[in-house]
């Protein structure tokens, strides 16, 4: 089905005795920005690396853009997007030798490359610093590379695991437009975030909570239903009966 | 095909770029040859002794003087006090305590036994054993000398009778006995294998640390395209130290190159992909820079220590020398010297290279095998 | 001193948590002294050799039976030719060929004298050198029986020989103090350096230098552990040694202990230096490796004689740590050397010490980048 990026039934996941994700079910619609919230050690990023092809899921059933996350993993991974927390450039390479260096591993053609390297670093604005090495940039700058990076390939899914982290309200409403741009290009966003202001950025949301969904929806239903102001609101009524805490 | 390209340009820039590490991979092992192949030898250079002389007689100090003059011994001290040349020699300043009882020249000219004392400071047995056969050498030579002189002086069938087998040493290969030649080529091949087995594994391992690794592990990168992108660079630097490295052994220290350079290549080539899957399977065991580097340092030692490079393989007791057959660097030293310095061919080594190529292969299956993409 | 002895705690605990290196940290010394013990060494036993006897007497049967004999050679092969050799020698695995010449009875009974040559293949000299000391041993042995059969005075020269220390000329006794002076730089210099420059890499020693530890404290809270598997490495290859390997001990534990700690002292100076230099553990472990552990084993004395080393390479050990260690530890276990003999390179390490404690320090104070 075309239609949905993102399917789950009942995906689980357990280290030991102790399960990280508890039997989620959700789907993720394509063209959709999907916040995936919760608190810290909630399940999200355990989640998001099954959802990936990082992690194989200890039972349950899950297709990314149609195709079976145990089976097809490889597969998954030509089509998708990924910006991990740690932004994961290469420090020792500029600019633009990393932008280089994921297009070519994604596939894009040599012709293309330098007209994309060009496009990328413009709309970043690093034209003035893009043969400096990736350590000196400030994070803001990292971060928006990381996410030009990220969709260099022009993924159908890109999972953006807390992109926001560390950086200053500005850069944040700064990145927000792009993940808008992004989206009205038609690619599905699935974002991770502890910013609960960030929810309502998002079309839906879903809540984890001790590694299950406790909630999920637009954020204008979700609001309604718990008869809160805020979706911090509700994410703290739902947090209330947690019991994991940082992870 | 066109992902192993992006992958290995990206790796050069990354070594290339690391200024810290450029000497290490190509000046440090240069350095090292040198000093190191000066350094390992066995070679008696002086030894300093004390005399006690009670005889102070012509042929005590005859004696002292053969010993002098041969170029090994030099006189340090001259006591007619035992403890005093003990004390010496506790304390380092002697290896060798010369004591010539009186009575000395006049047993010998009587042609009775004429007794001296060799007192050698055999902490190191090695050198220990070397300064007793050459005092022997001088000992003999005076001893057939003087025999000789007394038989002409005063014929006496007794001596005349005494019989003597003559050894006559003939040292292939390396008649002056010369340490370089033997210790470079093995020289070379640890300093090769050093960055055969750290650098690639380590290079994983601190991916994985830093966190990169994820980013890579998310891609349609294949893992055998991740492999070679990691492997080839350093293959390649270590190919080129090699090339430097012999290059210094036949024109600096003039080691003979009997043998092929070509077989040597191929044999370093196949080696090195050996080494580098080692570092790789320690790469698959542990995913910090600390425990890795440990692992590999605690293989490498046993590995270097067995595989003959400072202490003869024939010395080791049978089950010790069983367990080289699964030493690589043991192997590799052996080629080496068994081409460069004897001039052996494929025939003499075809079956080492095997055992060889079979380790590499067996390693590199293995650790492409642990490594996952998708951890389960 | 609260936050001190936190710090402290938490060093000790990851270290012991880390199970793998801790395994290497001790199997490491156990495995090198077995090694040492057994099979590391100079001494020769079955090395193979061949013979080609030219007369096929009595007398050469004789001999060869007593080399056959003896432990140190087992005879791989007759030859008949001498063409034979070199194909032999070739093929790696012989050491030595025994020529005896034709006629060599007869040569031995009518001129009183006969000739054998040992042909080495001294591709290894020092090798060709033993094996080949080895049989002149054997012959010679055979010569003195055969004068003592007759009524032939001794006359000559006869030197008596005494090996002091060491009189089984056993490696081993060489090799253990030289073993426990690699494995401390091993684990005082670079595991000490690594773990600095973790911290470093991973971020944290900003966090930990803005916390109310003093620099010196992070440092010390950091040397601590690994001062203490020192120690404990050491007794435990002393244990070993002693009574697994019967390696001498003639002097005094406390000073051999004293001395020790001196060294570890060091070893960690070294450590800690290195780490101020490095910014991270690929540079830090390199550097230690190839400029500290390499050198410790080849230049200190540790298996090549320093005497037998060039004179540019002697000065240089002379700045060598390690060197000067072997030297006292060897005086002490195999000469049992009181203090006096040994001050003079007791100040030298501790002057190496100091010098590189204050090396770090200054370092350190500049280097809160």
């Amino acid at each position: 089905m075309p239609e949905l990026a993102i399917q789950t039934e009942n995906l689980t996941r357990t280290f030991g005795d102790f399960t990280a994700v508890d039997n989620i079910t959700f789907e993720v619609k394509q063209g959709e920005i999907f916040g995936f919230l919760g608190a810290n050690g909630a399940g999200k990023t355990t989640a998001m690396r099954m959802l990936t092809g990082l992690l194989t899921p200890s039972s349950g059933k899950a297709l990314v853009s149609g195709k079976d996350v145990y089976s097809e993993a490889e597969a998954i991974k030509k089509n998708i997007g990924y910006m991990s927390q740690k932004f994961s450039l290469y420090d020792d390479l500029t600019s633009e030798e990393n932008i280089r260096f994921y297009g070519g591993i994604y596939g894009i053609p040599d012709k293309e490359l330098g007209k994309k390297i060009d496009e990328v670093i413009e709309s970043v604005g690093l034209g003035d610093v893009r043969k400096q090495l990736v350590r000196s940039l400030p994070l803001g700058w990292k971060q928006k590379l990381a996410f030009s990076i990220s969709i260099l390939h022009n993924p159908k899914i890109v999972f953006l695991d807390e992109p926001t982290g560390g950086v200053d309200p500005v850069t944040r409403r700064q990145f927000w437009e792009k993940i808008y741009e992004v989206s009205d290009q038609g690619i599905t966003v699935f974002v991770t975030t502890h910013y609960m202001d960030e929810a309502e950025y998002c079309d839906r949301i879903s809540i984890m909570v001790d590694g299950r969904m406790d909630a999920i929806g637009t954020p204008k239903e979700l609001k309604q239903n718990m008869n809160a102001d805020s979706i911090e609101d509700v994410f703290i009524q739902l947090a209330r009966s947690a019991e994991r805490g940082d992870e | 095909m066109r992902t192993i390209k992006f992958l290995l340009r990206k790796e050069f820039l990354q070594i290339f770029r690391n200024r810290a590490m450029l000497p290490i991979l190509f000046v440090m092992p240069i350095i090292q040859l040198l000093v190191l192949s000066f350094a390992a030898t066995y070679e008696l250079k002086e030894v300093d002794f004390a005399l006690i002389d009670m005889d102070q007689s012509h042929l005590s100090r005859e004696l002292t003087a053969k010993f002098q003059a041969s170029g090994y011994f030099k006189l340090e001290l001259e006591t007619f006090d035992p403890s005093e040349a003990q004390e010496s020699m506790n304390a380092g300043n002697v290896k060798m305590i010369l004591r010539i009882p009186p009575d000395f020249e006049n047993n010998l000219s009587s042609g009775k036994q004429a007794d001296l004392q060799l007192i050698i400071d055999a902490v190191d047995g090695s050198t220990a054993g070397l300064i007793q056969s050459y005092s022997s050498s001088i000992l003999n030579d005076l001893n057939a000398s003087k025999l000789a002189e007394l038989n002409i002086e005063t014929p006496s069938p007794q001596i005349q009778q005494a019989k003597t087998i003559n050894v006559i040493p003939q040292n292939w290969y390396n008649p002056d006995l010369d340490y370089i030649t033997y210790m470079v080529p093995g020289i070379l091949v640890v300093l090769v294998s050093m960055i055969g087995v750290f650098l690639s594994g380590m290079n994983i391992v601190r991916e994985y640390e830093i966190g990169t690794i994820e980013q890579l592990n998310v891609t349609p990168i294949q893992k055998y395209q991740f492999m070679i992108g990691k492997l080839l660079p350093f293959w390649v630097i270590g190919m080129f130290d090699l090339l430097i490295g012999l290059a210094l052994a036949r024109f600096g220290f003039q080691i003979p190159f009997l043998g092929s350079l070509t077989t040597i290549l191929v044999v370093a080539g196949i080696y090195l992909i050996v080494l580098q899957s080692l570092g790789l399977l320690i790469s698959t065991l542990t995913h910090t820079q600390q425990q890795a580097m440990f692992i590999a340092w605690f293989i490498m030692v046993i590995f270097i220590l067995m595989g003959g490079l400072f202490t003869p393989i024939e010395s080791m007791p049978q089950w010790a020398q069983n367990l080289t057959l699964a030493n690589p660097i043991a192997y590799f030293i052996k080629i080496m010297r068994m081409v460069l310095l004897k001039g052996a061919g494929w025939k003499e080594i075809q079956f080492m290279v095997y055992a060889l190529a079979a380790m590499g292969s067996g390693l590199l299956l293995i650790s492409i095998n642990r490594y996952k993409k998708t951890t389960s | 001193m609260n936050s001190f002895a936190g710090f402290v705690i938490k060093e000790f605990k990851q270290i012991y948590r880390d199970k793998r290196t801790l395994t290497v940290l001790f199997g490491m010394p156990i495995i090198m002294l077995v090694l040492f013990g057994f099979a590391i060494r100079n001494e020769v036993t079955n090395a193979q050799i061949g013979i080609l006897d030219l007369s096929k007497d009595e007398v050469t049967r004789t001999l060869i039976q007593k080399l056959e004999a003896s432990s140190s050679f087992q005879i791989q092969a007759y030859l008949e030719s001498y063409e034979e050799v070199e194909g032999l020698f070739r093929q790696g695995n012989i050491k030595e060929v025994v020529v005896f010449e034709s006629d060599f009875k007869e040569k031995l009974i009518r001129d009183n004298k006969a000739d054998i040559q040992i042909i080495t293949d001294a591709t290894d000299p020092n090798l060709a050198n033993l094996v080949q000391s080895y049989t002149s041993n054997i012959i010679r042995d055979y010569v003195k029986e055969l004068n003592e059969t007759g009524e032939v005075q001794k006359a000559g020269l006869n030197p008596q020989v005494r090996m002091m220390y060491n009189p089984e000329l056993r490696s081993v006794n060489l090799f253990v103090p030289g073993l426990i002076a690699v494995i401390l730089m091993l684990i005082s210099a670079l595991m000490t350096s690594i773990s600095i420059t973790r911290e470093k890499e991973l971020g944290n020693m900003e966090i930990l230098l803005v916390s109310p530890l003093k620099p010196y404290h992070i440092i010390i809270g950091k040397v601590l552990p690994y001062l203490v598997l020192s120690v404990v490495n050491v007794v435990t290859i002393l244990v070993l040694a002693r009574f697994v390997f019967q390696v001498p001990f003639q002097g005094s534990y406390f000073l051999f202990f004293t001395e020790a700690i001196l060294f570890i002292l060091t070893a960690l100076a070294l450590g800690v230096f290195i780490s101020s230099a490095a910014n991270n553990q690929q540079t830090a472990m390199m550097v230690s490796l190839a400029g500290l552990l390499l050198p410790t084993v080849l230049l200190s004395g540790f298996i090549f004689p320093v005497d037998s080393m060039p004179v540019p390479l002697q000065i240089v050990s002379h700045a060598i740590p390690a060197k000067w260690f072997l030297i006292i530890v060897r005086s002490i276990m195999l000469k049992g050397s009181e203090f006096i003999l040994i001050w003079k390179e007791t100040a030298i390490l501790a002057g190496i010490t100091f010098f590189f404690i204050a090396l770090s320090l200054k370092n350190f104070k500049v280097r809160l980048q």
